[in-house]
Order: structure tokens, then C-alpha cells, then sequence
């Protein structure tokens, strides 16, 4: 092996890679929180909505579950357009981003609901509570608790895939790590960098929706 | 100058699955062998044998395939000085990848199994070796059957990903007939329900196998 490595060409350009990285942190902080509110509110529909709703609620969440996330990316980008629907690459990444984790998160955050002992609705339906009333102050925060670290690691493969957009030009990491080895020639180099800087993104992420778990569902809260 | 995407562009695109399946099978049987390490390892009664797999699992689990596939396709050039082709590259990325997800889902189905299993192997006189093939491994088998195949719609999904350096199968396929078509409102949908009809069998088979298996074996899974 006569390779010589150049790590000092990957930290000419850390300015650009923590740019990347930092527009990897954004859209997925956004898709998180968009995604878990899509999530809730197609959970919701699933157990509870009108038969006419629960239909495509379920054709949404296998539709996305057995097609690959890139193609999704590829009609969102591509295909969406030509029937006026545009959407700049950034938007169109974020938005891919949400679909795909709306209908993971449905079914997780689904299973959360039905894990929560019924008694629980009888007692809140008995009280008077409306059903919409009794999903928000009764069953969603143990559900959500419950399911918790199902949806921590849904959120991490999320961010991982989310390197796949670099596919449609926006230039998070992946995309701006492409642009720089193509044009220093330090394919190796660049990749692994980026590689080392996602796996400290996942374990950051990681903890911070540990501190998230213990903040809000573990302090002073008995569920 | 463009072309109708008729039934003989649609017949590229079905012809391209076999590639699809040709990938999803080496990454299954690759990983397989892999994950069966990994999960071997990963429960072995010896710490430092624990701890690589973890490493290896953490590693793998928490970088995007994307970089993993690019550092295995510009590692080959550094290592070996070859012009570079997609499939080796793919053939480890895929395999290195599949094996920690499938190690960690076997470790699971592993420890499914009741302790008092591996107490009777003991008194039985039989080695670790024997226990674990004899005792422990044919019932962990059916306990791990249902999330193996949900593994397996995960990877065929995953395989899109090789159409980025360039490998031929059914997404990329795709791009190169909206490249001739110019019609990416109907080949990437199109690209989408072929994926769709790959998948959701598996889907549903793994559904159905969880309950009925689960049944058979009293076993309440978590999420």
C-alpha cells in the first residue's frame, strides 16, 4: 500500500463540513418535531377516527413503509412538479423527511395508545371527558412515554438517512462532503471525517432525546 | 428527442428487479453470516468479546449506509490501487451493514429465550458450544423469524441506495428511463409500486408470522 492520507485538506475545509452538518442538525430537529406531530395526529385518526379516515390513514403509512426513501425523494423532486407542485430542494428534503417519519412514528406512536390500560379512557369518558379531551389529557403522554425509545431510535435513522438527500442537491453534509472530495481529489479522506462527525451527530442525538425523556417524563411526573 | 414511456420502458424497469433481488440476496446471506457472529458475540459470557460487538453494532448503526457504501468504494482504491468497481464495494457495504442490524435482532431473539434453557443445557454436561447450537440457537431461530423478515423489507428499500455509486438495479433504473423520457411523474411512480409490490408481502408476512409465532410461544413483544 503506497496511499499517502491528507487529513489537512478535510481541515482546510471544516468550515464547510460544520455548515453541512449544522443544515443536517436543522432539518432534522423540523422533521422531528413536524414528523411527531404528523405522527400523533395520524395515530390518533387510526384508533380513533371515522372508518373513512382510518383507510387512507393505513394506505399512507404502508405505502411509505414499503417504498424506499430515496424514491419518495425522487417523487417529491422530480415528479411532483409536473403537476405544479415545486418545491426547492432544502423544502423538498424536509418534506420527504416528514412523510417518511410521520408514517413510522403513526404506528409506533399507535402501538403507545394501545398499550395504555383501558380502564384509563373508560374512567376519563366517565368523567365527562370528550374523546378528543380524553386522548390529550389522559392517554397521548403515557402512550408518547411508553413508546419513547422506539421513537429516539427512529429519530436517529432518520438523521442517518437523511445523507440520502444529498441525492437532489441540498446540501446538507453528505452533499457538501461530495462537493469537496470531487474537487480535492481526497475521496477517502472527506468520507471518513463525515462518517466520524455522523456518528457523533447520532450519539448527540442520542442524548439529547435522553434528556428530553428524563425531563419531561421522569421528573416529578407519575404516569 | 424523447421517448413515450410505453411498455417497453415499463419492461426495463421490472427487468431491473432481478438486480434489486440480486443485491438484497447477497446482503441477506452476507449479513447473515455476519449477524450471526455479531449476535453470538454479543452474548457471549466473555466482556471483551461483548464489548467489540457493541462497538461494531454502535459503529454500524450509527452512520448513514450512504457513507458506509462510499468509504468501502474509494477504501478498495486506496487499499488496492484498482479502478474502481460498484459491486465489491456494495457486496461489503452491504454485508457490514445487514450483519449489525441482524446481529442485534438475533442478540434479542437469543436472550428471548428463558435462562433456565441454558441452566437445563448445563446440567445436561453440555459445553457452551453445544448449548448455544443445540439448546439455545433452534429456539432463539423461531423467535427471530418474524423480525428477520421485516429486516428483509428494510434492505430490499435499502438497496436503492447502490443506485448512487452507480449500480443498475431498480431505482437507477428508474433515472436513466426519466432520462429518456423526460416523464418522471410516471416512471418514479411507477419505480415506487414495483418496490411497493416487492415489499409489502414481506410485510405482511412478518405481521402474520409475529402473531401466530408469538402465540405459539407465549410471548408478549415489546416494542
Amino acid at each position: 500500500m503506497n496511499y499517502v492520507f491528507h487529513f489537512g485538506v478535510v481541515w482546510d475545509h471544516w468550515r464547510d463540513l460544520a455548515e453541512g452538518a449544522w443544515l443536517t442538525i436543522r432539518l432534522s430537529a423540523m422533521a422531528i418535531v413536524l414528523g411527531l406531530a404528523l405522527s400523533i395526529a395520524g395515530a390518533y385518526a387510526k384508533v380513533n377516527g371515522p372508518r373513512l379516515l382510518r383507510w387512507p390513514v393505513a394506505a399512507y403509512v404502508e405505502t411509505i413503509r414499503n417504498t424506499p426513501f430515496l424514491v419518495q425523494i425522487f417523487i417529491i423532486y422530480f415528479s411532483l412538479p409536473a403537476i405544479g407542485i415545486r418545491l426547492e430542494a432544502n423544502d423538498a428534503a424536509l418534506a420527504a423527511m416528514v412523510i417518511n417519519f410521520g408514517a413510522y412514528g403513526t404506528e409506533i406512536v399507535r402501538a403507545g395508545i394501545e398499550a395504555v390500560p383501558q380502564g384509563q379512557s373508560e374512567a376519563a369518558r366517565a368523567l365527562g371527558l370528550s374523546r378528543l379531551q380524553t386522548f390529550r389529557f389522559v392517554i397521548l403522554f403515557p402512550a408518547v412515554k411508553i413508546v419513547f425509545p422506539a421513537l429516539a431510535s427512529q429519530f436517529v435513522l432518520m438523521m442517518l438517512g437523511s445523507s440520502i438527500v444529498s441525492a437532489i442537491s441540498a446540501v446538507e453534509l453528505t452533499a457538501v462532503t461530495n462537493s469537496m472530495q470531487s474537487t480535492t481529489f481526497r475521496a477517502f479522506e472527506f468520507y471518513f471525517v463525515t462518517t466520524g462527525i455522523y456518528l457523533a451527530m447520532a450519539l448527540g442525538f442520542r442524548a439529547v432525546l435522553g434528556s428530553i425523556y428524563w425531563a419531561v417524563f421522569r421528573r416529578n411526573r407519575p404516569a | 428527442m424523447s421517448r413515450e414511456f410505453g411498455l417497453s420502458e415499463f419492461l426495463f424497469l421490472v427487468e431491473a428487479i432481478r438486480w434489486t433481488l440480486l443485491l438484497s440476496l447477497i446482503a441477506f446471506v452476507g449479513g447473515g453470516i455476519a449477524g450471526l457472529l455479531v449476535a453470538v458475540l454479543r452474548t457471549s459470557p466473555v466482556a471483551p468479546l461483548r464489548w467489540l460487538a457493541i462497538g461494531f453494532i454502535q459503529l454500524f448503526q450509527g452512520t448513514p449506509v450512504l457513507m458506509q457504501l462510499f468509504l468501502c468504494f474509494y477504501g478498495i482504491t486506496v487499499l488496492f490501487h484498482v479502478e474502481i468497481d460498484a459491486w465489491p464495494a456494495v457486496t461489503i457495504a452491504f454485508t457490514l451493514y445487514s450483519g449489525a442490524f441482524l446481529g442485534e435482532i438475533w442478540r434479542g431473539s437469543i436472550e428471548a429465550v428463558p435462562r433456565a434453557q441454558w441452566e437445563a443445557a448445563q446440567c445436561l454436561a453440555l459445553g457452551y458450544f453445544h448449548q448455544l447450537r443445540f439448546v439455545i440457537l433452534p429456539q432463539a431461530m423461531r423467535i427471530s423469524i418474524p423480525p428477520t423478515v421485516g429486516f428483509l423489507v428494510q434492505l430490499i428499500k435499502g438497496t436503492s441506495i447502490a443506485s448512487i455509486i452507480g449500480v443498475v438495479e431498480l431505482t437507477r433504473a428508474g433515472q436513466l428511463m426519466t432520462n429518456v423520457t423526460f416523464e418522471p411523474m410516471r416512471v418514479y411512480p411507477a419505480v415506487a409500486v414495483l418496490y411497493f409490490l416487492l415489499c409489502w408481502p414481506l410485510s405482511l408476512l412478518s405481521q402474520y408470522l409475529e402473531r401466530r409465532i408469538d402465540q405459539g410461544l407465549g410471548i408478549k413483544r415489546s416494542l
